[in-house]
């Protein structure tokens, strides 16, 4: 079978949550091989074999962490060319985005990013993906050189697979232009303790109707075990950090259940949440957007809804 | 110095935008504008000239009705603009569309050297984020993207790029591409007077023949990738929305418990 490269991605070896996800769509294609860079490989061996990687490229050149995008782009452009593997799927996301991008260009290869789903097709892998706000789905092929794909978390259930993979040190030249960006400081994210926001079954997001209070959507989205989500209104009043942006200029949600608190539902939110299974929302102006959307809606004070809400999940739950 | 900033006319996101039966964003039967998030680009661009005594060339490509977005910018305050315009490039995609723009990055530079490209962070159309990177790559420059900060001091520029998961500060020689969010800036209106001097800066166009690209390889026939089926999403069907008279709550939490979603 040919090989499907997966692009690991990790934070010193601890591989986030839309690996396995590759993986197991990898597994559709083909035989999937993952593709490991930088250090803290044994954290993430057990990972990598549970979901079926047969075999695993470790790249560990020490400086592919101190410059940006383009010695990644390098070093998989080079496993392509020895490997010449069926595709290559990178996970979604500012970075997985521009390593793609610079090894279509490296490669002559097609490009699709933020697949939502990948199948085998008669011409390779047929790729689905949200255009404009999730008002339409686009289906696409690659047509030359070797399938890059970027797929966005959420986009396959993972399904373990047990392997015992090969690994295989791969030494990769990283020529002086990928070396032309250097990281000088890296200050890692300090953890909220709740789930990461792209790769959450729930979302409970804020906005302006907050005015500036995350306390009770904070405590409902613990309640559900939830992440905490943000509108730009409230982001760029400085209420919310803008990690937690929830739309086309920050994240794109696609959790089971969607909580939208104070938001009205503009457009630019819509785009980052409209895929999510099961929308609801809690809002005082019945005329918001936002309700043409949801699934079942709550006109009234965020404050007191959300509160009694918490109760009332906590108790059913006992 | 000299600045080029590369921009978009897109569909207007507050239309119902289309997708032709090419599988093509539909430009001609909608308004389009000057892409929301490339005027974080020429803001910033326009910032950095004023401190470095620079000059900002805009340069877009796009069919006839793209030289709003070169107009709107120089209204702005870029000081030149470029239009690349040629029924060739209908239907190109992000590898073509790089391999354009940066030939005529290349050929902006002849009559001086380009310090500095400065793009938005994506287009609010086609949305990948991958044309600045690309541009990047085919130009040899240092890649420094998605910035929420931008400092040009001496030979070098440094941002703060704020990913998943870390806070980055990256740093690159000039000349370098430089792309930015919409967290850096508050992008300024057009004043009057910047109106009407819009109207006397220069503004060339160029065909793919004067970047010397050969047509075929860009356009849809040249694209890398084909579209299948274009699909519209059902509406999603109007749900339950209750005003709340002191068992919202309760009706929330009954409503999410009797579908099992907590």
């Amino acid at each position: 079978m040919t090989e499907v490269l997966v692009l690991v991605d990790h934070v010193d070896g601890a591989v986030r949550k839309t690996t396995s996800e590759l993986l197991t769509i990898a597994r559709r294609l083909g035989e999937p091989s993952a593709v490991f860079v930088g250090s803290g490989y044994d954290a993430a061996a057990g990972v990598l074999a549970e979901f079926g990687a047969a075999k695993v490229y470790r790249v560990e050149e020490p400086d592919v962490a101190r410059f940006l995008v383009a010695p990644t782009a390098e070093a998989l452009a080079q496993l392509v060319g020895s490997v010449a593997p069926a595709a290559v799927l990178i996970a979604s996301g500012a970075e997985g985005n521009e390593v793609a991008a610079r090894l279509a260009v490296k490669t002559s290869s097609g490009l699709v990013t933020d697949a939502v789903d990948v199948q085998p097709g008669d011409a390779g892998p047929v790729t689905t993906q949200s255009a404009f706000a999730g008002a339409y789905s686009v289906t696409a092929t690659i047509t030359t050189g070797t399938p890059i794909i970027t797929v966005k978390p959420n986009s396959a259930t993972p399904q373990a697979s047990p392997t015992t993979p090969v690994d295989e040190q791969v030494s990769v030249t990283l020529s002086n232009a990928a070396r032309a960006a250097e990281v000088t400081a890296r200050t890692p994210r300090a953890k909220s303790g709740r789930p990461e926001l792209t790769e959450a079954a729930i979302v409970v997001s804020g906005g302006r109707g907050t005015n500036g209070d995350f306390t009770a959507v904070e405590t409902f989205a613990d309640t559900l075990g939830a992440a905490v989500g943000a509108s730009r209104a409230a982001v760029d009043a400085g209420w919310y950090p803008h990690a937690n942006q929830v739309g086309q200029t920050g994240k794109t949600v696609s959790p089971q259940l969607y909580v939208a608190a104070g938001i009205s539902g503009a457009i630019q939110h819509r785009a980052g949440m409209q895929t999510s299974k099961t929308i609801v929302a809690v809002n005082k102006d019945a005329e918001a957007p936002i309700f043409e959307l949801v699934d079942f809606g709550v006109v009234g004070d965020l404050f007191t809804v959300l509160a009694q809400a918490s109760d009332a999940v906590a108790k059913a739950r006992d | 110095m000299k600045i080029v900033v590369c921009v978009k006319h897109v569909p207007d996101a507050q239309a119902d935008r289309t997708i032709t039966p090419d599988g093509l964003t539909d430009r001609v039967g909608v308004d389009g504008l000057l892409s929301e998030l490339d005027e974080y680009a020429v803001e910033e661009a326009l910032a950095i000239a004023e401190t470095h005594d620079g000059e900002v060339v805009v340069l877009t490509m796009g069919p006839e009705g793209a030289a709003a977005a070169v107009r709107r910018s120089l209204q702005m305050g870029a000081h030149a603009g470029v239009h690349v315009q040629d029924e060739a490039l209908a239907g190109s995609d992000a590898p073509a569309t790089s391999l354009v723009l940066a030939a005529a990055i290349t050929k902006i530079g002849q009559d001086g050297q380009v310090d500095l490209v400065l793009t938005g962070m994506a287009s609010t159309d086609g949305s990948m984020g991958v044309v600045p990177a690309m541009v990047a790559e085919r130009l040899g420059l240092p890649q420094v993207t998605f910035a929420s900060e931008v400092t040009v001091d001496g030979g070098s520029v440094t941002i703060r790029r704020d990913g998943d998961t870390s806070t980055e500060t990256i740093k690159a020689a000039l000349p370098a591409l430089v792309s930015v969010t919409d967290q850096i800036n508050e992008p300024r209106y057009p004043s009057f007077k910047g109106i009407m001097a819009a109207k006397k800066k220069p503004v060339q166009t160029w065909s793919v023949a004067d970047l010397g690209v050969d047509p075929a390889v860009v356009g849809l026939s040249a694209a890398w990738t084909s579209v299948g089926a274009v699909t519209a999403r059902p509406p999603r069907q109007a749900g339950h929305v209750v005003e709340d008279s002191g068992d919202g709550g309760l009706r929330l939490a009954e409503f999410l418990v009797s579908h099992k979603l907590v």
